[in-house]
Formats: C-alpha cells, structure tokens, sequence
C-alpha cells in the first residue's frame, strides 16, 4: 500500500516551518527537500550561524538566546509561519513538540501541526491522566501516587506507602529532567521541592507525581504510528537502558534478548495505549521492565518523534518523517502491521559535549575539529559543523551516530569503528566513554539495564589506583606523543616546502627536508603536555621529545625518559588532517586535529582505537618587566582553602545561606542552573558562610569562586 | 652503473652538449677520508668537553648550535662555516675555534650567526677564534646578512694577546666591521647570553639593537675583581653590569630577557621586525622564483667515488657537475675549444649558474676560453661555480713563447673583477698560479670549500723538493761541499714531508683558509645554500681592468 489521500482533494503541505534547532531541524529539512517541500528554519540569536538555519530555504529569527524567549516562544514561532508562508509547523522534538496549547493554536488557526492531536497531547502530557487512561485501557502500571494533591505532607505519605525507594518525577515533559530518585524518607524533602523548581523552570508546571522504583530496570519503547483514519501500528521496540543522569546515550533496535512473544506483547500494548487516546503521527510509548520479573509497565507515552527514531527507520527502511508528513496531509498508513520488517540490528550513540570524569557535566566550546565517520550503515545526525560553538543556552548533544548491521554483532563492530572514528577536539566529549561502554563485555552480551553505567563503573571509569593500567596509558601517550611530533614536523615542512616565509627570496634548499646541517643531523625538541587521567591530583605531565631528523625523511624520537626506546618513524602527509605513519615497521592511518587558543597549540591524535589530546605552549609566557616578575596566579593555587567554586557556567537561581550564618558540611548553599538543569552547591565543610556575593538571577562564570566556608565568624 | 649508462644513451637527453655519462672511475679510499673527517667533526661538536658542557647546562644554558637551532626557522637548514677552524692548531684543542659561525634563516631572512662557545676556554678569543668571527662578518658584509651575535665570551685571550689585539685584522677590527656594516644598513643584532667582559662589551653596545638575559648576561668594561683592584669598590657582578642595570639605566642593552629561551625568542623578533625592502633591493640577484627544479639524474652519493686520492690521476670534472645540477643538465660553452677547461650554464635548485671546471692544466686556450666565459657570466649576472682540481698552467719555452703568461693574467682579471657571486670548491688539486686563475682564496669567492681529498701548496711536494734540491745543491757547490746522493734524498724527503703537512685540507681549514672541509655528497646542497646566500644583495656592474692583449 501507498500513502493515499483516499480521493479528498485537500491541500497538501507544501511549505514547512520546522520550530526547533540543531539536528533534528536539520533532519527534517533533508526529508522536506526530499519530497520537494520548502522549508523555513526559526533561530534565535545564538543561532543566526547555525548549520539549521543554513540548511533550510529560509530562516525567521524568533527572538534572544534563552528558550523560554525565543523556541517556547510560541507566539513569536506563530508569527513566523505566518509571515514565511508555511501551511505547517513541525516542532521537532523538546521545546514545543509536547504542548498541547501550541498544537491546538495551529489547529484553531489553520496550519498543520506535523504531530498528533492536541488532545492527545494532553491526555499523555499529564503523566498522572495518561496513566488514568491506560489503566483503564488495560495496559500494566507501576504502583505510584499520580493525584492532584501536591502537599508534601500527604506526597511524603504516598511515598512511605509504596515503598523506597522511590521515583520522582514532575508530570509534564521528560529527558530526565527533574527527575529524582530518594532512598530513604529524611532525603525526600530536599529532592521534591528541587524537582518542582526545576519543573517549573523547565515546563512551567510544577506538578509532580511518585511511583515505585524498580531496582533492575530495562527500559524499553515502542515506536507507534497511526494516521487520521484510524490505524495504528507499531514499527517494533526499541531498548534505550544505557543511560547517565537518567538520559538516554546509546539506543537500540530491537531489543536484545527478548522473545518475539514478548516483543509481540509489548507491541499490542503500545497500539492499545495509541488507541485509547485517539492518536495519530509518531509517537512513543515507554515501558519498564522488571528484568527480575520479567514484567513490563507503562512508564508513560511520548507524543513526538524522539531522539532515537533513526534506529527505528535503520531496521524498518522508512523515513518516519516523511511518514509523518503524508499523515499529516491525511494519508493512510503505506503498510500494514504484517509488513513492518525487522531489518537486523541498529544502534544509535549520543555525541554530547560534556565532561565524563566530571559527573557528566554539560561542556561548552568551539568545535575547533570535527569529522565524523562516513560509511555505508553508518548515519550521522548532526546539527553543527566544524568552527560552531556549543553554547550553554541548548542541550550539548552534538550528534547522534547511526549504526546499521545485519545482526547486533555485526552492528557493535560497526559501533565501535565508528566511534574510533568520530572525532571532535576543542570540547570534551563522551566519545572516549561510549568506545567503553560499546566494548565492555555485558554491554556485548546484550545485558543492559539501566543502572549499567552504575553496575560497572569500575570498568568504565578511570581507576587512579590500578598501576598497571596507568603504566599502560602513560607508554600509549609517549607513543602518540611522538607520532604527533613526526607528524607536526612532516607537515610543517610540507607547508613551508610550499609557503616560503612572505617576502623570502630564499632558493627552496633552506627549507628542504631533512634540514641541513654540515656533517651532523638537525635535531629539535618538542614539550607536550598530557592530562594525566590516573594522577589523581589531576596534574598533567609534561613529555620532552627529541626529534633527529635522518638523512632518508625519517625521524628519531626520543622522550626524555630512563630507557625508553628510541622511535624511528616516518609520516607521510595525506591530506587535511591524515597521515600515513611508519613507527617500528608497523604502518598506521593517524588523524591530526591542531586548533590554537590561549596561547598553547592543542593537538589531538586518533590513531586506531586510541585518541590522545596534548598541549604544546606557544611562545613564552613572561611579563614585562621585572617588577612583575611573579607569575600570573595559576586559577587553582589562587583558591584558598575553604573556597567554594562554580563547577559550571550557569545562572544563580537560589540563594539558600546568607553570609556569617552556620551551614553543615553537605547543606546546599545556592542552586546553579544552566543547560538547563540544576545544580545544588553544597557547603564543602561544616562553618560560617562567607564571602558570598552572587545574588539569584546573576550570570557566574566556571570556576569563579562562590564563597567560603571559614571555622570562625568574621569579626 | 652499465645499466644507468644504458638508460642515459637511450634517452633525449643525450643530445643536451656535454652531458656525461655515469661512469665511475674510482672509490674507496675518499670513504676513509670521509670516515676521518666525520670523526673529527664529532669531536668538536661535543664542544669543550662534558665537564664544561655540564656546566654550561646547569646555569641554564644551551650551546651555541642549539641556541642557533632555538633562533632559526624550524626545519630550516643551516650552513655553518670552518667547523675544524683552530683543527690541532694551538697546544690545547680549540674546538671550532671556540666560536660558532653560520648562515640560517629568520622569519624567511638570511641572517649570519657569531655564537661563542662558552664551554671552549671560556668563549675567550684566541687568534683563530678573532680571525673566524671576522671571516664571517666579511661574508656578512659581502652578502648583506644581518648578524647576530650570541655574546658569551672572557674576551680576549690573554696570553696570546699579541696575536690578538694590536693588529689590523685583530680583535678591534670586530667593532670597526659592526660600524661600518651598520653604515651600510647591514643590521647588528647583540644577544648577551653570558659575559659580555672588556673589548668584548664592545660588541652589543655596537650593536643597532642588543637583548640580555636576566642573571647570565653581563656587560662590563672591568669585572668585580678589577673593579674590586682598582678602585676598592665591592659590587656583585649583576649589579656591577647585569641586564637591570644595562636595560634600566645605562641604556647599554634594549629588551630585557627574563631568561636564555626569552632572550631568543626576542632575538627572532627583532629579525622579524626587520624592514630592509625599503633599502634592499626590490629586485636582487635571484633570477629563478620557480621553486620547480629537478634533481640530478645521478646519485649525489656517487660523489664521494669520482675523485681519485691520488691527484696523480686525472678524472673528467663532468662527473661531479652531473652530480651537482638540475637534472644533470649542462650545456657546454666553447666544449671543442681549450679542452682542458669545462666550462657551461646549468642550474642549481632552479638557480642559473656558470660552472668553470679543470680536466686538466690550463694551456694559453683553456685561459682565454675561461675568461672569455667569465665576461658572459658577469654581462647576464649569472653566479659562477669554480670546481678547482688545478696543477698549473703548462710551462716550457713554447708555452712562455705563446705568452700564457699573458693568457693566465687575463683570467686572473676577469676572476678578481667579477661583481657576480662566487662559489670555490677544491675538489683535487689547487696548486700555483691555477690556484689564482680558479679562484682561490686570495680572489674573495664569496664562500670557499674543500673536499676531503683536497691538496693546496704553491707546486707539487715533490717539483718543489727537486726545486729546492736544485738550489741546495748550487749553494753547496760554491762553498765546495760535496752534497752525497743519499743527503740529498733526505732533504728532498723533508720539503715533501712538509708540503704534505701544509697542503692537507686539515691545515688549511684549521688556519681559515677555505669555508671548511666538506662531504662531497653534500656539494650540491652547500652549493645551493652559498647561491642563495650571495644573492642577497643587489646586482653590481662589472668594471675590468686593463687586459694585456
């Protein structure tokens, strides 16, 4: 079966205004260009460079960089439409994908909402009313308190009653946020009204709602379908448990281990669940799995086309955003249950921008270099190019990487080049994290939960104390340490061989390779800083090369080191960033990213499996004159003890000490917010707050000192 | 070999005039010659010694090749001069002279480096040690090179202050040289890495810009003990002349360098800031900006087989240009005429070049042919390569009948009035007036080199035993002595011994006679290196003097 428009003569889409940023507005327009569709980007003043504005025909600004001002903007967005033309928005995933006010503002006014229903939205919006309706429809739920009554008196009563621990969680939105997890009474105070702050800073709803937790969870969804005529079917589950803070970073489809009867299951109660609101579009609906009990819950029902649908399209071969337009021009579904397939296996991992040693904290920067894998099976769903910025004011995923294989073996060999493959520098990222997580034994056995990461954090995360493994990794850096100098060097004689220094009229002999020397070899040498990420003191480790160029272009490296081996390598300049490097006679491919900033060159190798970042100082760092001869204060001896610093770039949202008052080690003293979560800054030690300047609403800078906390009040 | 040949011959190549072909005469002994040479090098690269060296380090300093290497484009080459100056010259060793010289480049300028070796004698100034720095600021000056001078010098060495101070070519002629090229707009550049003591104090308060580093460098007229000596004044030696001092108040030095590495740095800064376009030339020597050019077709390695030890035996000067040249293209000038003097245009790294060569001694032809092509060469600014291997001009009554006197003169003159650059390399032999005619040391080729095989002396060791012989054996008849064949064997045997003493590269390069002694595989290179160099400077006209026709 074809989409058909069933013989109505209604006019079809042929202009889309796609209300949201990064890959997903980038997605969408790819499909929209695809069926011919003309497309119009929204952005805000962060945006105006962004690769979705230039991937679109047109693009309307909608107003300043936060959220709330410019992509929850849903009048500005309204506008937009209007004023571009367009007879239909699509809202992509977050911001306004879920509200069912803005889904029912296009409706009233004659534009097509690319989504499901307004009432549907609603009905599943409220996860205490989406769970009344399923209930009732016979899907199985978790046992939980979803009343209207908030007081925390009686939510802290629904609490004892079901049992710790306990999940919060605010009824309205998703992706983690707000969500809190207590497992003991005397911690669900703090953790409730935290979650209704961010709630009502994130949705604008603070309504909150409890269920039991389940220790051994999977978490488990079905991609659902239906079209305005009544059909709904599923394109199979997909298995999202690996995840850190309660998101989602490597999805799969289908689910490992399970049985087709259970598969089967899982997919009548979506359809059951889609049915029992009327719903039409993309949508998802989410189940626990006890993997203890083998019993699954609905958790609840996204209303959207999510993050991971790529997985879904890899092993059903259809474009579900061109699915979700022909529904919206009110076609009929073009297949029916029997002929979804199931082809092989697919994994997606989330490229985010952000410090893994560090908790996972969401990182900023440029994007100084960033190539990503090509090859057939492999998807990239980006929304930013090299040279972009990832900014604090949006989530800091920089892309999704696709896999496809024939089986789910097939598809982790293909996960793990890939990921080898993907390189970023000039932010941290978790690409080094998702290598591990790809190649740790369970995770290949296919036993995933989602307390994973937890489960095996010994193996996912550094261990400072494991000697053995840090002599490892001190011996693999010296090694890209001086392929990275046979490499600098290579292609420095390579540009200067055909850039001369402007203005010389010097013959080429000056700068030929190996430089000349009478009757000796040229040597140089070259300093490299590498984070040491086993020195607990999180000190980096300066490695001191000696390079002797050899008459055949070859070149002796030597690190300063008792006994170490003398490297011979020869690179050969490819292109771009690759090179082609002989080392001991073992022949590599090795990618070089260089970008400089604050007055150090920073130098990423990927060679193999291996990524290796260094620091070379440019120039010397000196002051003028000998009256400042003291070196500028290095940020962390500057710190005095006692001293609480930013750990984030972030907004002051609460101030909950004042100055001289007592605080117990442990107690919060401000919450931070930015990327849009919250951030509680504890007192480090017990003492008198002190020094405490920044006020609620106040931009703070990372690492800016907060306050102390000092033994004795300030006289 | 034979296949080579075989490629060549069918090759159009072949009907370029005077291509030759690979064939190699001869080999082995020049390996141990180069073995030798290498090994001597080794030995003075190491400085003065590890002691010294440690030293040197401990006070957070480099040696002299490693602060040239810190100062000069990275990966670029440097071609530094008379490595084996002060070569078993003196009583103690006086490795390179104790003073580093070379040219390199800076930020794409050519600059001329005087780097003094502090771990030799204290980077004192011996009589060679005056004589290289001055050899290089001559180059400097002929070439139009900013110099550099790395200060870290005692000064003067003492004991042999009569063969180091009072005469024109002496220590004073050092400051002397840094006015008149800084008249001439020739930059001079002081780094006072170490102490800068007495005469020497001369040198960065010469200099049009001077740089010290904080603790090491000094400058002071008379140091603590002197002062302490002459006037009872007790004073350390940073306050008496350290960089505060000098950068703060006395205004003897310009930029304040917090240490070596700094001192540097500053140092290739000042080179960058250089504006010489303004009075350089818009246009200079350099005819080739295309940086295409083709390597030879023959190995340069193969150099090192060609020359005979013995330079009794004759070989053809082709193969060495096949080796040196673009693409071992040469086009011969005049190849049918005065056959015993290659001569023809070729390239070297792109560079038009004219190449004079010896197959032989120079007959009344070979002379008026060379200067005959020496006048062409100056008429179209084309830089002249000398590759001398020269018994003499041939003698006999037939020869001073057809006045090769008078044919040797002629290209003595157009040799020394020559305005284009000029390269001399020794490659065998250089004796008598051949020596003259090709360019020898007394002629000013802008750089000169010897092979390791090189011989230099007025004759033969052995023509001028039977000379001397000759003369010996008259005087002692007159005074009626009966001289018996067998001490006059032994006398002979002393004047070769002699000859052979002071006509080895080793002697000569150790008194700076040459450049330095070089590998033969490296000729092209060095050659290419000395090209660019010359051609720093603006093209000059070429006035000759009388020629006796």
């Amino acid at each position: 079966r074809d989409f058909s428009d069933n013989g109505k003569k209604t006019e079809r889409i042929e202009k889309i205004l796609i209300a949201n940023r990064g890959e997903i507005a980038c997605r969408i327009a790819r499909t929209a260009k695809k069926l011919g569709i003309r497309t119009v980007a929204v952005y805000s003043d962060a945006d105006r460079d962004s690769l979705h504005v230039a991937s679109s025909d047109e693009a309307i600004r909608i107003g300043p960089p936060p959220p709330r001002l410019s992509y929850l903007n849903s009048a500005s967005i309204f506008d937009a439409a209007l004023r571009s033309g367009a007879q239909a928005i699509h809202p992509g995933y977050g911001f306004l994908s879920e509200s069912a006010d803005f889904a029912q503002l296009c409706e009233d006014n004659g534009l097509t909402f690319i989504g499901p229903p307004a009432s549907a939205i609603r009905d599943m919006g409220d996860k205490s009313a989406s769970k009344r309706i399923m209930g009732a429809a016979g899907v199985p739920l978790v046992p939980g308190y979803h009343g209207d009554e908030q007081d925390i008196d009686k939510m802290k009563l629904e609490a004892d009653q079901i049992g710790y621990p306990v999940l919060i969680k605010p009824t309205h939105g998703g992706g983690g946020k707000g969500m809190r997890i207590v497992h003991t009474p005397d911690e669900f105070v703090e953790s409730f009204l935290a979650a209704q702050r961010e709630a009502a800073a994130s949705f604008g709803v603070d309504t909150i709602l409890l269920e039991k937790y389940i220790t051994r969870p999977r978490h488990i969804e079905v991609q659902i379908f239906g079209d305005k005529h009544g059909n709904v079917l599923h394109l199979n589950e997909r298995d999202c448990s690996v995840q850190r803070r309660h998101q989602k970073i490597i999805e799969e489809a289908p689910a490992p281990n399970i049985s087709a009867e259970f598969r089967a299951h899982l997919g009548q109660a979506a359809v059951s669940a889609a049915k029992a609101v009327n719903y039409y579009n993309a949508g998802t609906v989410e189940f626990i799995v006890d993997t203890v009990s083998g019993q699954f819950y609905f958790m609840e029902m996204n209303t959207r086309l999510q993050v991971e649908h790529p997985v879904t399209e890899m092993i059903v071969g259809q474009d579900l955003v061109e699915w979700q337009i022909h529904v919206a021009n009110g076609d009929a579904l073009p297949l029916s249950q029997s002929q979804i397939p199931i082809l092989g296996h697919a994994f997606e991992a989330r490229i985010y921008a952000e410090n893994v040693p560090k908790g996972f904290l969401p990182a900023t920067g440029v994007l100084h270099h960033y190539q990503v894998p090509v090859s057939s099976g492999v998807r990239v769903e980006t929304g930013v190019r090299e040279g972009d910025t990832v900014s604090m004011h949006y989530d800091p995923m920089i892309a999704k990487l696709v896999v496809q294989g024939e089986n789910r073996a097939a598809a982790l060999v293909k996960l793990k080049d890939s990921l080898s493959n993907f390189q970023v520098a000039g932010l941290p990222t978790n690409v080094n994290f998702l290598q591990k997580l790809a190649n740790h034994w369970a995770f290949e056995n296919g036993n995933v939960e989602t307390h994973f990461i937890d489960n095996y954090k010994e193996d996912l995360f550094v261990d400072a104390k494991n000697s053995v493994s840090a002599k490892e990794a001190y011996e693999a850096a010296r090694r890209s340490a001086s392929l990275v100098a046979a490499c600098l060097i290579e292609k420095e004689h390579f540009v200067s061989a055909r850039n001369p220094p402007v203005g010389s009229s010097l013959l080429p002999v000056w700068y030929a390779s190996p430089p000349f020397r009478v009757h000796h070899q040229a040597k140089r040498s070259i300093e490299l800083e590498w984070d040491n990420e086993y020195d607990s003191g999180g000190s980096s480790k300066i490695l001191k090369l000696t390079i002797t160029y050899q008459p055949d272009g070859r070149y002796l490296i030597e690190t300063e080191e008792n006994g170490s081996p003398v490297l011979e390598v020869k690179a050969t300049y490819v292109k771009d960033h690759s090179f082609r490097v002989e080392a001991d006679g073992v022949i590599n491919d090795v990618n070089l990213a260089v970008y400089s900033k604050e007055q150090m060159r920073h130098i990423h190798i990927w060679q193999g499996s291996f990524h290796h970042y260094f620091r070379e100082k440019l120039g010397l760092e000196f002051s003028e004159d000998e009256e400042s001869q003291h070196k500028p204060r290095s940020e962390s001896s500057a710190i005095p003890q006692g001293a609480v610093v930013a750990p984030m770039a972030g907004l002051v949202v609460k101030v909950l000490a004042k100055n001289e008052t007592r605080v117990e080690a442990g107690q919060p003293v401000l919450v931070l917010e930015a990327m849009k979560m919250e951030h509680v800054v504890k007192a480090p030690t017990s003492g008198y707050v002190n020094g405490l300047q920044v006020t609620v609403g106040e931009q703070v800078s990372d690492g800016s000192v907060l306050f102390n906390v000092k033994d004795k009040k300030n006289e | 070999i034979g296949k080579k040949s075989s490629w060549v011959s069918s090759n159009l190549l072949l009907i370029r005039r005077g291509l030759c072909l690979g064939t190699l005469p001869n080999g082995g002994a020049m390996e141990h010659l180069i073995t030798q040479l290498q090994s001597h090098v080794q030995n003075v690269l190491a400085g003065g010694g590890p002691q010294a060296v440690k030293r040197n380090n401990s006070r957070n300093k480099l040696l002299p090749r490693q602060r040239i290497d810190r100062l000069l484009d990275p990966g670029s080459s440097f071609l530094e001069l008379s490595q084996l100056a002060g070569h078993e010259l003196y009583e103690e060793p006086l490795p390179s002279g104790g003073v580093v010289t070379g040219i390199g480049p800076v930020h794409g300028r050519l600059c001329m480096f005087v780097a003094n070796d502090p771990t030799v004698k204290g980077g004192t100034y011996y009589p060679i040690t005056v004589k290289k720095h001055l050899r290089a600021q001559e180059i400097a000056a002929q070439c139009k090179l900013p110099c550099v001078y790395l200060v870290d010098s005692g000064g003067a060495f003492l004991p042999k202050q009569a063969d180091v101070f009072p005469d024109r070519e002496n220590f004073g002629r050092i400051f002397y040289n840094q006015a008149i090229m800084s008249a001439q707009g020739i930059p001079q550049i002081a780094l006072v890495l170490g102490s800068c003591t007495a005469g020497g104090a001369y040198i960065p308060a010469m200099a049009d810009e001077s740089v010290m580093v904080k603790g090491n460098g000094t400058i002071f007229l008379a140091g603590p003990p002197l002062v302490k000596a002459a006037t009872g004044e007790e004073v350390s030696a940073e306050d008496l002349g350290g960089a505060a001092v000098h950068c703060k108040t006395s205004g003897v030095s310009d930029y304040f360098a917090q240490d070596e590495l700094h001192a540097l740095a500053i140092g290739r800064d000042i080179v960058k800031n250089l504006h010489m376009a303004g009075r350089d030339v818009p246009t200079n020597g350099l005819q080739n900006m295309n940086y295409e050019y083709k390597e030879p077709l023959f190995d340069v390695n193969e150099l090192r087989s060609i020359a005979p030890t013995d330079l009794k035996q004759q070989f053809d000067i082709r193969e060495v240009i096949s080796r040196i040249v673009d693409g071992s293209e040469f086009d011969e000038f005049k190849k049918l005429y005065g056959t015993t003097l290659v001569t023809g245009f070729a390239r070297i790294f792109g560079q038009p070049v004219g190449i004079i060569g010896n197959n032989g001694i120079l007959f009344n032809e070979s002379a008026l042919k060379g200067a005959h092509f020496i006048e062409i060469c100056t008429q179209r600014n084309i830089p002249l390569v000398f590759l001398q291997n020269i018994t003499g001009f041939m003698v006999g009554s037939r020869s001073e009948a057809n006045g090769i006197a008078k044919s040797g003169a002629k290209m003595v003159m157009a040799v020394s009035c020559a305005k284009v650059p000029k390269i001399t390399i020794i490659v065998g032999g250089s004796f008598g007036a051949g020596n003259y005619a090709m360019c020898g040391r007394a002629y000013s080729p802008n750089f000169m080199f010897l092979w390791p095989n090189a011989r230099i002396s007025v004759m033969g060791g052995a023509q001028a035993a039977g000379v001397l012989a000759q003369i010996e054996k008259g005087n002692k008849k007159k005074q009626g002595i009966q001289w018996n064949k067998e001490e006059e064997e032994k006398f002979k045997t002393k004047v070769v011994e002699a000859y052979e003493r002071e006509g080895s590269p080793y002697y000569s390069t150790a008194r700076l006679w040459d450049d330095g002694i070089i590998d033969p595989a490296d000729t092209r290179k060095i050659v290419g290196l000395c090209i660019s160099a010359s051609l720093n400077r603006a093209t000059e006209n070429t006035k000759y003097g009388v020629f006796r026709m």
